[in-house]
């Protein structure tokens, strides 16, 4: 097993102030937008981009959820993997509100199609954007593309993103491990 | 998540403490999920389950099938009354016409104990035992703990009692193996006649006097005299019954804390628990009802993903 290192910790400080940057552009002052971050590791990205909106940018009412998407996905009973549940924090209703997902890798966009299902127990939103820190291109199974990307990065299939996240493992490093 | 130690839920008896916690951690998230303007998930759209309920039930029955719809499975319900049964047909058969159908699960309430078990045994579906006869209810246990639990914070250490029509009891049996498991004191309180003579086995004290059990717990269970099961009479009449055993709220006035009481339900006013008891505050019995719903798709859902696709 090897690992590499994708992004470093300024890297990835330079591509959240960008990503922060392209939402102000597009959602101005943020008024009738909700963040959505996709636990569990969508959280964090999303914590850390409401950090910069309000430090740098001085955008306080930004409305922030967390979403869990585990009860929606389509691989239950056809994974190994045990699938577990985190914590949704929704105190909204997203009925004609611009959403923008937010998660740290899109892969094979299943997640994201798992999320579009979760997010209909809330309302009908008026635009749903998705913002991904990795895109992995060429793995998608689904017709799903992120409209804020923070990198591109073709990883075959054998191969995993990692993104650590200063609050939970010390460093802001996005790794990636070969087999 | 880990998974479930076992492949049915057949009694409290055969799950670990892990196992009971993580059904309530998988309760937690859907309980939140059923407060939601939308209460539905579609985890299990492609999960088909039968409810056989040979004995009688409004609240159980209900409450499965609310769970099993709110998680998107394709429910059949089956009462005894309307069956073939009355034409001679024997369970196994039954039941194996049923799962000819392609049911993944089976929900099951029997008269008879060790109903669920032998069915385990002779059908292939995971089999929920929704209880069966005075042997074991352990969805209506974890549904108890679990309510204790988020009254109280946890159910280690608290002190328990049961009171009421032990004897006939499968809410008590799983009730007493639950708290158990999860380090809770359990003492039971009673009309001798209506104790099982061989309690002291499972650790549990035996209390007479209802004003000194209710003194000394955190928690009263009040159970329903079950009339229905008994074939002689276990007390002089159901007055006396409820004077030395029937909780009125000026009896828990002259306690010295404030007690929380529960109650499987059905109630009989004014023989276990007075109405003013039943509706105060102290007790939870309409929260045990949301719980179990939760309760119930938390361990649908966790047997489910053990279903091989």
């Amino acid at each position: 097993m090897s690992q590499k290192v994708l992004l470093n910790e300024k890297e990835v400080n330079i591509i959240l102030h960008r990503l922060a940057c392209q939402l102000i552009e597009k959602h101005n002052d943020f008024s009738n937008t909700i963040l959505i971050g996709l636990q569990p590791r969508g959280k964090h990205l999303a914590d850390r981009l409401l950090q910069i909106l309000q430090s740098d940018y001085n955008i306080f009412d930004t409305q922030v959820g967390y979403l869990d998407i585990t009860f929606y996905r389509d691989d239950f009973r056809r994974s190994n993997k045990v699938l577990e549940a985190s914590e949704t924090q929704m105190d909204f209703i997203v009925e004609g509100k611009n959403v923008v997902f937010i998660d740290d890798v899109l892969y094979t966009g299943r997640s994201i199609r798992a999320a579009l299902t979760a997010i209909q127990s809330y309302g009908r939103p008026k635009s749903i954007e998705l913002l991904i820190l990795i895109d992995r291109r060429f793995s998608r199974h689904l017709p799903i593309q992120p409209d804020y990307r923070g990198r591109q990065v073709d990883a075959i299939d054998e191969e995993k993103v990692i993104v650590n996240w200063k609050e939970t493992q010390g460093e802001d490093t996005v790794y990636l491990i070969k087999q | 998540m880990s998974t479930l130690s076992v492949e049915h839920l057949l009694g409290i008896k055969h799950l670990t403490k892990e196992d009971i916690h993580l059904i309530f951690e998988t309760a937690d998230h859907f309980k939140q999920v059923i407060n939601r303007p939308i209460k539905k998930v579609p985890s299990l759209r492609d999960i088909t389950i039968a409810n056989l309920f040979f004995e009688n039930s409004t609240r159980t029955k209900l409450s499965f099938e609310i769970a099993q719809k709110r998680l998107s499975a394709d429910v059949i319900n089956f009462s005894a009354g309307q069956s073939s049964l009355k034409k001679g047909e024997t369970l196994i058969d039954t039941v194996n016409n049923i799962l000819s159908m392609k049911v993944d699960m089976v929900v099951m309430r029997h008269p008879k104990p060790g109903a669920a078990e032998f069915l385990m045994q002779h059908v292939d579906a995971k089999i929920i035992n929704a209880g069966d006869g005075a042997h074991e209810h352990p969805t209506q246990a974890l549904l108890d703990t679990y309510s204790i639990r988020e009254k109280l914070g946890h159910v280690e250490g608290k002190k328990v009692v049961i009171v009421g029509d032990i004897l006939h009891s499968r809410v008590a049996l799983s009730n007493i193996f639950a708290l158990q498991l999860l380090g809770a004191k359990v003492k039971v309180c009673g009309p001798k006649s209506l104790i099982p003579k061989y309690i002291h086995e499972l650790g549990v004290e035996v209390e007479t006097n209802l004003k000194k059990a209710l003194q000394w717990s955190d928690v009263a269970n009040m159970l329903r005299v079950q009339n229905e099961r008994m074939e002689v009479s276990y007390f002089p009449s159901t007055r006396e019954y409820t004077q030395q055993y029937g909780v009125t709220k000026a009896l828990l006035d002259e306690l010295d804390k404030s007690i929380i009481i529960m109650h499987p339900g059905p109630i009989n006013r004014g023989v276990e628990i007075t109405s003013d008891v039943a509706d105060s505050n102290q007790a939870i019995i309409l929260d045990q009802v949301e719980n179990g719903v939760a309760i119930r798709m938390a361990v649908t859902y966790l047997l489910a993903s053990k279903i091989k696709s």
